[in-house]
């Protein structure tokens, strides 16, 4: 990145410098507290709410702690089969979307990125390009259900295997791989897969991993394709277009508490069944990326600044 | 966008014949592109014709921007162009600027763990589904949530605001919703921005005696500003993507006329009521329109001397 010539224009009196600094950090820290408090707090009460017995926590005034303790909603939400098979799915297309997409990106980037590769500025120009145009969403709907990825598990695997963006991101950390690491094994007879298999990819464990939490958070968290191609396939719903059909049927409710008080003879409502269902959603999510933290900061510095 | 390398391979049998797998592969990948990427494009087609799906595109009648009239004469797209912009705007400026403003100020957090907390934290919410956004949005802004209880609290309102039923807030909770999500997430490249300004400028600004607000002014917000320009240009471009997800699920009767936005004016009209040419050539429109925005941000960039991306 260019470093623009910085011109140093200070007006400022001296003796009040520190006094403003001190004024400076104080609102600095509360601004800080308060971003923390407003971050944190919606999901803490979702947790609370999930975690209190259904018909009480229609009273209100929950926060950060249950006022009744209950299992109940977890439990009723690990009873109903369709958030049952929407889990099933959502961890197998995580896994297998994730392996797969991978495995495509990084062989493309690493074709892209051979230096004696006869087509490679073309070869990357026509991925750049469906960066920036795409048929939109009925000709792709069409032609997936003329290759009948609709009402199919594949429709979340074999469409989106290729990523323009993160092909990028992964060819800018292989170009900066030195060449005579290829060349002297090439010199031992190794072939191109032998040099993506065994010198490339070891060396680019951490653009993967960052790509690889791109990739998977994208397929844990989607709901759309679930809901546009497989509405009618219940054996292939995913987590998340669940609770979305959950989430609806609790808004449509809302309105209506007396409804929903005079329903519920038991201790759950469709509010806290719902935040018990947010709460499995996030679990997997909240525990993985504080630790792959590091991977995705490199990451995005090198696909956004560099790129 | 970086090209790769200048020095190319002059292209012999002899060097074809070497990358042989590499060959095989980049063919693998050039079929599949074509398949999910380009043959999609053909069906544009669709927005030119009187599109019958059982005729299909090759059987169907052209006629020629009849669609296109049909469209634009038609007041729920031209208000749903408005919503798209209105909130694509919206979207942009406050995101942008919290970022901006947030990765300024924790980077003057001085308690390395605090700030590595705060930061941890902040990217939190990226991770969440919009389903699971949305969700705790209805908790958080229902008539007995927070949002209503701190408002009566103080006095601000009287009786709780129900703030689904009224049309004019609905495109500041979309924006706002964005920002609570995507501003730690946004403020990292901002962040390693600031972390590559040179040392020697903050000393050389602290012998002339500046304080903290004169080298943000005059130090990091100058520094920062190449990033500033280039991820605005991206964003530029992607106004009109900015809305589909959230809309289509805070939206509901009451808000109709603002919440609609073209993505789901294309998926009611053409996977709902099947009326694909109508769908498709909205479609197109927003496309066209996107890349025109690319073009004259990049433009006035260019003459603006700054950044670019081609």
């Amino acid at each position: 990145m260019k470093k623009n010539d910085v011109v140093i224009s200070v007006s400022q009196p001296k003796q009040s410098a520190s006094a403003a600094n001190t004024i400076f950090v104080i609102c600095n820290t509360i601004i800080m507290i308060l971003f923390v408090i407003v971050t944190l707090y919606p999901v803490l009460n979702t947790l609370a709410v999930s975690f209190n017995d259904g018909t009480d926590a229609l009273r209100g005034g929950i926060y950060l702690w249950p006022r009744k303790w209950s299992l109940q909603n977890y439990i009723t939400v690990l009873q109903k089969d369709n958030l049952i098979t929407g889990t099933y799915i959502s961890v197998l297309r995580t896994v297998l979307g994730t392996i797969t997409a991978l495995a495509a990106n990084a062989l493309l980037a690493f074709i892209v990125s051979r230096k004696r590769f006869l087509f490679k500025s073309q070869l990357s120009l026509f991925w750049v390009i469906t960066m920036y145009v795409n048929g939109g969403m009925i000709p792709i709907f069409l032609l997936y259900k003329s290759l009948g990825l609709t009402n199919s598990f594949w429709v979340y695997i074999v469409p989106g295997m290729v990523s323009a963006f993160n092909m990028l991101v992964m060819r800018t950390y292989m170009v900066g791989i030195p060449d005579s690491l290829e060349e002297s094994a090439q010199l031992d007879g190794a072939g191109y897969m032998t040099i993506f298999f065994k010198i490339i990819s070891p060396l680019c464990m951490p653009v993967y991993a960052t790509v690889a939490l791109f990739i998977a958070v994208g397929q844990w968290n989607s709901w759309f394709d679930a809901m546009l191609y497989n509405r009618m396939s219940p054996e292939f719903t995913t987590l998340q277009y669940e609770l979305m059909k959950l989430l609806s049927s609790v808004t449509s409710q809302g309105a209506n508490a007396d409804t929903m008080q005079h329903a519920q003879a038991g201790a759950v409502t469709p509010t806290s069944i719902r935040a018990a269902a947010t709460i499995i959603t996030m679990v997997p999510i909240i525990c993985l990326y504080p630790f792959l933290q590091r991977y995705f900061v490199a990451g995005l510095t090198i696909g956004g600044v560099k790129e | 966008m970086a090209s790769t390398k200048k020095q190319v391979s002059k292209f012999t049998w002899k060097e074809f014949k070497k990358q042989k797998v590499l060959m095989i592969w980049a063919a693998v990948f050039v079929v599949y592109g074509l398949i999910f990427c380009y043959i999609p494009l053909f069906g544009w087609l669709m927005a030119f014709q009187d599109y019958k799906p059982r005729t299909g595109i090759f059987g169907s009648e052209f006629v020629g921007m009849e669609k296109f009239t049909q469209l634009f004469s038609d007041n729920t797209f031209l208000e749903v162009i408005r919503n798209t912009l209105a909130m694509g705007v919206i979207n942009l400026v406050l995101t942008f600027v919290t970022a901006i403003a947030f990765a300024i100020l924790l980077n003057e957090i001085r308690l390395t763990i605090g700030k590595k907390m705060v930061q941890t934290i902040s990217y939190l919410p990226h991770f969440l589904s919009w389903i699971v956004v949305t969700g705790i949005l209805h908790d958080v802004l229902a008539s007995s949530g927070i949002v209503n209880e701190l408002l009566m609290n103080f006095g601000i309102v009287d009786k709780s605001v129900n703030f689904f039923a009224h049309p004019e807030y609905f495109w500041w909770i979309v924006g706002i919703s964005n920002v609570w999500k995507e501003t730690g997430w946004n403020a990292i490249i901002y962040l390693a921005a600031i972390t590559a300004i040179d040392p020697s400028l903050y000393e050389a600004a602290a012998i002339d005696g500046a304080g903290r607000w004169a080298k943000i002014k005059n130090i990091i917000i100058p520094g920062i500003m190449p990033t500033i320009m280039i991820l605005l240009l991206i964003n530029v471009g992607n106004v009109l993507n900015a809305g589909f997800e959230v809309q289509y699920l805070l939206g509901n009767g009451l808000v109709q006329s603002v919440s609609q936005t073209i993505d789901i004016y294309v998926l009611k009209w053409g996977i709902s009521q099947n009326d694909y040419a109508i769908g498709t050539a909205a479609g197109i429109f927003k496309s066209l329109v996107s890349i025109v925005l690319i073009v004259v941000a990049n433009q006035l960039a260019k003459r603006a001397g700054g950044e670019r991306l081609f």
